[in-house]
């Protein structure tokens, strides 16, 4: 899956544009900063409904390509800035949390942990 | 060592959103010197997260890096009220952060035990009243 597939899969509003072309190959959904640090995983996407500079500082220590906020939540200008800053492609959807996990997980992405 | 590289930051308390930003650097300055992508980002999660407590327990502090061909060192300093009680808060879950930080995402009582978990090794020289020191270090596999 690619960042482009999650956009289509999720309704989603790109609210800035990073490489839509870039491979995605898990997720995780939290809310949580520190329960997204405990699990490295390689080019993942974040859902969350959080909205605050910290989550793009999370999303760059992981190398995430990706950020959605989740239930149509709208980041602020600085925030928006830091994404871009990182290459980092921010989103919205209007799906709720368990939704927008559940609608990339039917399409084939993976939480890329073993429980 | 003489070929060691020397970063020296100052970390404040005043605006939370910039708490992340030592890391990041790091963060880009190791990219720049060609390591490897896993030992990169275990830096740099251990640094935020250490940063991210400087900033919610401590008001601030600074760091230094030592990057090494076989190693990255970082001290984390700080001035702020010291732990009680290190067993305690390297136990998951075990949080002594105000409320007001939990909206913010973290004090879920993981920084810690992420930090040990991303390190080769780490040591906390600790006394009340004082401050913190937070010694990490993190091997480059040859």
């Amino acid at each position: 899956m690619i960042v482009k597939d999650i956009i289509d899969i999720l309704e989603g509003d790109v609210i800035c544009e990073g490489d839509l072309q870039q491979e995605i190959k898990t997720a995780c959904g939290s809310d949580m900063m520190s329960d997204v640090l405990a699990f490295v995983k390689d080019q993942s996407v974040l859902l969350t409904g959080l909205v605050n500079p910290q989550v793009v500082r999370t999303a760059e220590m992981m190398d995430m390509a990706c950020i959605v906020f989740v239930r149509g939540k709208d980041p602020d200008k600085g925030i928006v800035d830091l994404a871009k800053s990182r290459g980092i492609t921010l989103l919205k959807t209007r799906y709720r949390m368990f939704t927008a996990c559940g609608l990339l997980y039917t399409n084939g992405l993976s939480g890329g942990t073993k429980v | 060592m003489s070929n060691a590289i020397h970063l020296h930051y100052e970390v404040s308390s005043e605006d939370f959103t910039r708490a992340g930003e030592a890391s990041g650097s790091v963060k880009k300055r190791l990219k720049s010197l060609g390591f490897n992508g896993d030992v990169i980002r275990r830096v740099a999660i251990a640094m935020y997260e250490a940063e991210i407590n400087m900033v919610i327990h401590a008001e601030g502090g600074y760091c230094d890096v030592d990057i090494y061909p076989d190693r990255i060192e970082v001290l984390l300093a700080d001035k702020g009220p010291g732990i009680p009680d290190v067993d305690k808060a390297m136990q998951e879950g075990f949080s002594t952060a105000p409320d007001n930080v939990r909206t913010l995402g973290f004090g879920a009582g993981m920084g810690l035990p992420n930090i040990k978990k991303y390190t080769d090794s780490m040591r906390i020289d600790t006394t009340i009243g004082e401050g913190t020191k937070l010694y990490l270090t993190v091997n480059v596999p040859q």
